[in-house]
C-alpha cells in the first residue's frame, strides 16, 4: 500500500514560516509532517528550520514541536520517546528534522548513540549541503567544488576540496532497522519512505536532499527541478537499507549532463573542466560500487 | 487544521509565557509582503492533479471543488507551482 497526493492529510502542520521563498528544507518538513500526522512530536535543532519556524509569537508548527541544542536532536528524541512511553502514551511519532551540519557534524554522536540503543524514533536529515542558517559555511556534506564562505573560490583553490561524506552508509553501518535516501524532487518516493519508517519499530533514518536557493544560488522556482536533476545526473541517489541489505530504488541508466546541473547553481559557477571531470569520475566510481554492493530493483 | 492568523499579538509582559512553551500554530504576521509576483490559477485549465499542492513549500495551495486555490496571505511567490504545473494552468502576475 502506498500513499499518494490524494490521500495525504489535508492539514498543514508547518505554515506561515519565514523560510526563504522556494526553500527545499521547508518543503521536506511540511510533507513529512503531513505523512506522520498530528500526533508527531517534532524536534528541531539550531538550523534554518527552527529559525524560520519559531519566532515568538509566530509559532508555525501545528503539532507539538520543540527546539533542541544543535548537537542534541537525537538525544532529545530519545528523551521524548522514553518520557511519553513512561506516561503510557503510545500512538505518537518522535521525529527530528536536522540539517546536514546538525546531523553529519555536531549531531553525529547523539545520533549514533540513539541507533546503538535502537530507540524508537524517526530522524530526518534535510540536506542543503552547508550551514545555511549561519550564512553558508561548509559542512562535511558540502559537495566537492561548492563555494561557501569557508571554502571560497579563488585562484588556487576552487571551492570545497573535500568530497561529500556518505551519511546514509555511515548510518546503515550501525545495522539500523531502516535507513533511506530521498529527494524533494521525487516526492512520492519520499512520502512513502516516511510512511514506511513510521511503521517500523526502532531507529529510522531518512536523508532527504533539499536544495536551498539562497545557498546554492539558483532561482527559487527551480528548487524542485534541481533536486530531481541531482538524482537524474547521478550526484544523488535514491536507496534504502533494510534487513541488513542495501537496495537501490532508482537505477539510473543514462545520466543527464552533470555540467548542466552544476551550471545552474552559482556555488559551482567557478568550476573548470578538470573539476567537472573529477566530479564525473567520482560519480562513476560510486555508481560502480553501488551496482555491485546494492540490490537493484 | 492549520496554524492560523490571530487577531491579537501578545505584547504585554503578562501575555508572554514564563515557561518556554506556547500554543502551537500561533501566527501573528502574514508573508504576503514578500511577494513581487503572484501565481494565479486558471480553473478552466486546471486538471486537479494536485502537483502544485504537493510541491508548495508554504502549503498555501489547497483543494477547492476538484481544483486548487491559493492562500495569498502566506504565498511568497516563489514560482515553484508555476513551473510544476504541466497543464499550464498557473500564470504569474506582477504585484502592484
Ligand atoms: C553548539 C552550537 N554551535 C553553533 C551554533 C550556531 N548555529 C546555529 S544554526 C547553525 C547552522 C546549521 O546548519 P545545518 O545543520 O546544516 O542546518 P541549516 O541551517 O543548513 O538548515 C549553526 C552553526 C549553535 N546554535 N550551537
Ligand atoms: S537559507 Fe536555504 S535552507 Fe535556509 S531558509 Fe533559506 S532557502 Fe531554506
Ligand atoms: S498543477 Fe496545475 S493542473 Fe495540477 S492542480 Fe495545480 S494548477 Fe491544477
Ligand atoms: S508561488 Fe510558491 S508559495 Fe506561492 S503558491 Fe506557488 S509554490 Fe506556493
Ligand atoms: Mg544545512
Amino acid at each position: 500500500m502506498s500513499i499518494n497526493v490524494r490521500d495525504l492529510n489535508e492539514s498543514e502542520f508547518f505554515y506561515g514560516h519565514k523560510a526563504c521563498a522556494g526553500c527545499g528544507g521547508s518543503l521536506a518538513v511540511r510533507i513529512a509532517l503531513k505523512v506522520l500526522g498530528e500526533r508527531s512530536v517534532a524536534v528541531l535543532p539550531a538550523g534554518c528550520m527552527s529559525a524560520v519556524g519559531f519566532n515568538f509569537p509566530q509559532l508555525c508548527f501545528a503539532n507539538n514541536a520543540i527546539i533542541s541544542t544543535f548537537a542534541g536532536t537525537a538525544s532529545m528524541l530519545t528523551g521524548i520517546e522514553a518520557g511519553l512511553r513512561a506516561k503510557g502514551v503510545s500512538d505518537f511519532h518522535a521525529v527530528g528534522f536536522a540539517g546536514d551540519g546538525g546531523t553529519a557534524d555536531i549531531g553525529l554522536q547523539a545520533l549514533s548513540g540513539a541507533i546503538d540503543r535502537n530507540d524508537n524514533i524517526i530522524y530526518i536529515c534535510y540536506d542543503n549541503e552547508a550551514y545555511m542558517n549561519t550564512g553558508i559555511q561548509k559542512s562535511s556534506l558540502t559537495p566537492f567544488g561548492a563555494r561557501t564562505t569557508t571554502t571560497p573560490a579563488g585562484k588556487n583553490i576552487r571551492g570545497n576540496v573535500k568530497d561529500k561524506k556518505n551519511m546514509f552508509e555511515i548510518v546503515a553501518a550501525h545495522g539500523i532497522p531502516y535507513a533511506a535516501t530521498a529527494s524533494i524532487g521525487y516526492m512520492n518516493d519520499f512520502m512513502n519512505k516516511v510512511d514506511k519508517a513510521s511503521r517500523i519499530h526502532g531507529t529510522k533514518y531518512i536523508h532527504v536532499m533539499a536544495p536551498c536557493p539562497t545557498g546554492w544560488g539558483h532561482e527559487p522556482c527551480e528548487t524542485v527541478e534541481i533536486a530531481k536533476e541531482a538524482v537524474d545526473c547521478g550526484l544523488w541517489y535514491l536507496a534504502e537499507y533494510e534487513d541488513s541489505e542495501y537496495i537501490l530504488n532508482r537505477n539510473v541508466k543514462d545520466f543527464t549532463d552533470i555540467s548542466q546541473y552544476l551550471r545552474k547553481q552559482s556555488r559551482f559557477r567557478h568550476l573548470r573542466d578538470e573539476d567537472i571531470e573529477y566530479i564525473t569520475k567520482s560519480r562513476d566510481a560510486k555508481w560502480n560500487e553501488i551496482r555491485t554492493k546494492y540490490k537493484t530493483v | 487544521m492549520k496554524p492560523y492568523l490571530r487577531d491579537h499579538t501578545p505584547v504585554l509582559l503578562s501575555e508572554i509565557p514564563d515557561a518556554p512553551s506556547y500554543e502551537a500554530g500561533f501566527l501573528v504576521s502574514k508573508n504576503a509582503g514578500w511577494r513581487s509576483t503572484r501565481p494565479v490559477i486558471d480553473t478552466e485549465k486546471c486538471t486537479g492533479c494536485l502537483m502544485c499542492y504537493l510541491h508548495c513549500p508554504e502549503g498555501v495551495i489547497y483543494k477547492a471543488g476538484g481544483k486548487v486555490a491559493v492562500d495569498y496571505d502566506f504565498c511568497k511567490g516563489c514560482g515553484i507551482c508555476v513551473r510544476i504545473c504541466r497543464a499550464g494552468a498557473i500564470e504569474t502576475e506582477a504585484e502592484r
